[in-house]
């Protein structure tokens, strides 16, 4: 699946999306918060307030909650600012 | 509903006149505008807001279909900027038309208090100290959450 980064996470991470194959026990958004962050000290740190973390899976927004079965892009990114 | 995510300027005069004149009679039209802030204690040269324009379109569609439902609307506009902006420049655009003014106020507000938390727009100042992300604010959330 293809995942999308935006605002202070795609800086501190220096990249706007890549493509992972994460193994079947990542079931949710928040999994996959967990594994992204287990295989890379940059992601790890740069999600240190996991709370804060939003996510969409398919332009659809969700909670970390939300299972990542069948998503074909995940989008993950900071509190909104816009308006 | 007529939703708009877009890097161009928009004209405030005429988005609200061409809004007016599909008005047929209705009675009341509110608009608010938001424009690039810039104070003197606090000034900026610009502002440059990221976007991811496939959910924001998604997320400002069902945010204008709950705002219709909720104050009965005839119409609504949303129309948001993203990009670098200069100071003074307009940013978003809501547009409500209804019978009576309550409903298009209301409407207006709904609008901007959801959007400012719930579409993924992402905004970054550039002033004499150099660029930071502008940090999510709780009254944002709680200006939110007067409408639950």
């Amino acid at each position: 699946m293809k995942i999308l980064y935006f605002a202070w996470l795609r800086e501190r991470l220096n990249r706007g999306e890549e493509e992972v194959s994460p193994p079947p026990a990542v079931v949710t958004v928040a999994d996959l918060i967990d594994w992204l962050a287990g295989r890379d000290e940059a992601f790890a740190h740069a999600v240190e307030k996991r709370a804060l973390i939003k996510a969409a899976i398919d332009a659809k927004l969700v909670t970390q909650a939300a299972p990542i079965a069948g998503a074909g892009v995940v989008a993950l990114f900071p509190p909104m600012t816009g308006g | 509903m007529d939703v708009r995510v877009q890097t161009e300027r928009f004209d405030p005069g005429a988005e609200l006149n061409a809004f007016l004149s599909a008005s047929n009679g209705a009675g009341a039209a509110a608009t608010f505008t938001g424009v690039v802030r810039s104070k003197p204690d606090d000034p900026i040269t610009a502002l440059t807001l990221e976007c991811y324009p496939e959910l924001a379109i998604n997320q400002l569609k069902a945010i204008v279909t709950e705002a219709t439902g909720r104050f009965d609307l005839l119409r609504a506009t949303v129309i948001h900027r993203y990009g670098t902006l200069a100071p003074g420049e307009p940013i978003v655009q809501v547009m409500t038309l209804s019978p009576h003014r309550d409903a298009a106020f209301k409407g207006a507000e709904f609008l901007m208090d959801y959007l400012k938390t719930d579409a993924p727009f992402w905004k970054q100042e550039t002033g004499p100290n150099g660029t930071h992300w502008v940090e999510a604010k709780a009254e944002d959330d709680a200006a939110k959450a007067r409408w639950a």
